[in-house]
């Protein structure tokens, strides 16, 4: 893939994914930053380190991940939590779902929606969408930020998060499956909410 | 005929990959008559769009860098 002489511009163009990952972590846009700033820095001066087995990004994210780590051993006060763990704890959320009953058919139908866009525009849906998003199983909350929030490829998440291609689409389709429910009775089900946009 | 359980997955899928044209013709076939999962369908995509909308505010909450 990449050689091992990557350019100024192939560092810096990883800059925004870089940052979402350590403001996930840190929660901090100062600290985020002077982490990214720091992993750049590293990864310039040890370029040779750089192997071309993984992807730029993928290492660069190994380096930004022992800034974070640094961090935090560094930081005596009581952090906020993360809004991922760094651990590759196992959910056990490989068993069966209840989202579909032994037939295949849906149990629990999704409903329609009653606009959308209009829930986009408010700040309770926004603190609903958080609830439901924190409240996912830690790996799966991982791995739908590190896609979505973070905006890391597919193959760089598998790799991140240590799942097979296999389990990868089963714990995104299982956390799209649970945000989905979580906003339809938290939000787009609540008829007394409806009222108000009436 | 494929199940909805099956459909429901290959919806997610096709948010991540490009799905083969038999899949995305299962899908098209499937979701043409089933509301259900059509409206998973939809709102995986409006789940998607919250997301990285979601990620952008955070970072206009945290501070305006990157």
């Amino acid at each position: 893939m990449t050689d091992r002489f990557f350019t100024e511009q192939a560092l810096t163009a990883q800059r925004p994914v870089l940052f979402r990952y350590a403001l996930l972590q840190l929660r901090d846009s100062e600290l985020a930053d002077d982490a990214v700033q720091e992993t750049l820095l590293a990864a310039w001066q040890s370029a040779s380190g750089f192997e071309g087995k993984a992807s730029l990004r993928t290492w660069l994210i190994g380096i930004l991940k022992h800034k974070i780590a640094d961090h935090w051993r560094r930081s005596a006060r009581e952090a906020e939590a993360p809004a991922f763990t760094q651990t590759d704890e196992d959910d056990g959320e490989t068993g069966e779902d209840d989202f579909f009953m032994s037939n295949g058919h849906w149990n629990g139908d999704p409903k329609t929606w009653a606009d959308p866009e209009a829930a986009l525009k408010q700040q309770e849906f926004w603190t609903i969408y958080e609830m439901c998003q924190t409240s996912l199983p830690p790996k799966m909350a991982k791995v739908f930020m590190l896609r979505e929030l973070v905006g890391m490829e597919a193959n760089e998440v598998c790799l991140e998060a240590g799942l097979s291609e296999a389990n990868y689409w089963v714990t995104m389709h299982r956390a799209r499956l649970r945000l989905r429910e979580c906003l339809e009775i938290r939000w787009f089900n609540n008829t007394k909410r409806e009222k108000y946009h009436a | 005929m494929r199940s909805c359980r099956n459909i429901s997955a290959l919806v997610s899928q096709g948010l991540d990959k490009k799905l083969s044209l038999r899949e995305r013709f299962a899908v098209w076939l499937h979701v043409m008559m089933c509301s259900r999962c059509r409206n998973f369908q939809t709102q995986s995509r409006f789940i998607r769009k919250t997301a990285r909308r979601y990620s952008d505010d955070l970072q206009n909450r945290l501070g305006k860098k990157s």
